[in-house]
């Protein structure tokens, strides 16, 4: 009860645009890195990587979100818009390295999209996120109406697998990390399915 | 040695090392204040024709070498562990000579010379490495092989103990790669322990790994510890993994894609973060000097 009452404190001190600056400068960070040989030899499949993990990371923390207050009483709650905005320019970030730095032609681009199945679910979870990017905003959910503007944003649930499935699938050979990437969105995902449960805390 | 291969390459046009870092570093210098285009600008050498190796650092902070790690930075960080003191090589199979040769003892017998090779990755980067090695064939010559040996096996030394990443299974350890024999026997197929005229390092296959040039890197195993003539087609670690991205041969191909990576360009290492991709060659440039190793072989059924 302490515990989560301090952090529940903590998180209500630090308003969720902090996140757009930390993320927006780790971001410019990892660039000038890639560009300065921080990211090592090859610094363009070093910073795509780079971007793509910093957006999985953040829409699994935007999943998280909802377990962590039901089942353990932690409330992030306000911060969730901003962990999913920030995860979407993490991911067009990601997208526009390997697009226009990595894979250089518009044919090739296209090629790929077809062709190689990590590279299209990758491509439809980016797809399936704009939607919701663009409806993060309180217009938005008052022109909406709470109901449906909760039901599209429950896209956030395939994308979530897409990029998960596309991390999985682009590595070679079987590879625990992505895997465990998955299992946890899987995880985070599993518990909207189990019984609700108010917190059980005194 | 009918046809030993000859390198139209000579050590002139291997740019000194200490020259080279010093120009990479005028360059960048160079790039940061002319603009970031700029900085694959290092087209002289390419324009004569000639191949400019990567750098030192280049070569070996970027490997593949999965027993010590996924990461392309893995290796240089984990693989100091391994020992390759003494060091070993069984060689069995279809040989008139079969046993255990140490390092020493096949070094004894061996002419070392430099090869400056492309090296193609089926991730589809690159790289140019001024190797030190010997050829293949002299140390297959010298065990003998007989009559109805048509393939070489290679296998990697597996030690959990000094590489990490067999702890986990990311392939059916130890890794094992194959040749057919006439891809074994060519004059451009070397056994490589050095590079830059010093030591292997052990992220790069030490104290002796393969080098076929005209294949995908993945082919060129590393820190061999058997060798093995066989009459069949050996299994190989890639293809038992997924055998319908990774086939036997891995030969350079712009017109095979892979299922993961377009093979027809490719980028090459060190160019920064603006670096432009590169068409691919056939046979990584090689095809003078292989294509008839294929003839009549339908490259996309064996690829």
């Amino acid at each position: 009860m302490t515990v989560t009452s301090t952090i529940n404190k903590a998180v209500r001190r630090v308003p969720g645009w902090v996140l757009y600056i930390v993320g927006a400068a780790y971001a410019g960070w990892l660039f000038f890195l890639g560009l300065t040989g921080g990211l090592g030899v090859e610094p363009i499949e070093a910073l795509e990587h780079a971007y793509g993990d910093v957006a999985l990371k953040l829409i699994i923390a935007g999943l998280a979100v909802t377990p962590l207050r039901q089942w353990v009483g932690i409330n992030l709650i306000s911060w969730r818009r901003a962990l999913g905005v920030t995860a979407f320019f993490f991911v067009l970030a990601h997208f526009l390295v390997w697009a226009v730095l990595d894979v250089q032609r518009l044919s090739a681009i296209w090629a790929d999209i077809l062709e190689r199945p990590y590279v299209t679910i990758g491509m439809a979870g980016f797809l399936t996120l704009i939607p919701l990017a663009v409806t993060s905003n309180n217009w938005s959910v008052r022109k909406l109406g709470p109901i449906r503007w909760r039901k599209l944003h429950k896209l956030v649930y395939p994308a979530a697998v897409l990029g998960a499935l596309h991390y999985v699938w682009l590595v070679k050979g079987l590879q625990f990390e992505p895997l465990i990437y998955l299992a946890i969105t899987i995880l985070l995902l599993a518990t909207r399915f189990w019984p609700q449960r108010r917190r059980a805390t005194a | 040695m009918a046809r030993r291969y000859t390198s139209k390459l000579t050590y002139d046009d291997v740019t000194p090392e200490h020259l080279f870092l010093n120009r990479r570093q005028i360059m960048a210098g160079a790039g940061g204040l002319l603009g970031a285009g700029l900085i694959g600008g290092a087209e002289p050498a390419r324009a004569q024709g000639a191949l400019e190796p990567n750098s030192w650092e280049e070569i070996t902070t970027y490997n593949n070498y999965y027993e010590f790690g996924t990461g392309k930075s893995d290796p240089a960080d984990n693989a100091h562990t391994l020992t390759t003191s003494p060091w070993a090589v069984e060689i069995d199979g279809l040989v008139d000579n079969p046993g255990t040769y140490s390092m020493e003892d096949i070094l004894s017998e061996v002419e070392i010379e430099e090869r400056i090779y492309r090296f193609r990755c089926v991730e589809a980067w690159s790289m140019v490495v001024p190797w030190n090695g010997f050829e293949l064939a002299d140390l297959l010559n010298r065990v003998g092989v007989q009559d109805g040996a048509r393939y070489v096996a290679f296998e990697t030394a597996l030690r959990p103990d000094e590489m990490p990443g067999v702890r986990v299974p990311v392939l059916d350890w130890p890794y094992r790669e194959g040749l057919r024999l006439d891809e074994a026997m060519h004059p451009l197929t070397m056994m490589a322990t050095g590079i830059y005229g010093r030591d292997i390092p052990n992220q790069n296959g030490a104290p002796m790994r393969l080098v076929v040039p005209w294949k995908y890197g993945f082919k060129s195993i590393k820190s061999i510890v058997r060798i093995t003539l066989t009459e069949d087609e050996p299994p190989t670690s890639w293809n038992m993994a997924n055998a319908s991205e990774y086939g036997f041969y891995s030969n350079v191909n712009p017109n095979v894609p892979h299922r993961r990576w377009s093979q027809d360009s490719e980028r090459e290492i060190g160019g920064g973060l603006f670096a432009r991709r590169q068409p691919t060659l056939m046979f990584n440039g090689y095809e003078e000097e292989v294509a008839s190793l294929y003839e009549g072989m339908d490259l996309n059924a064996n690829f």
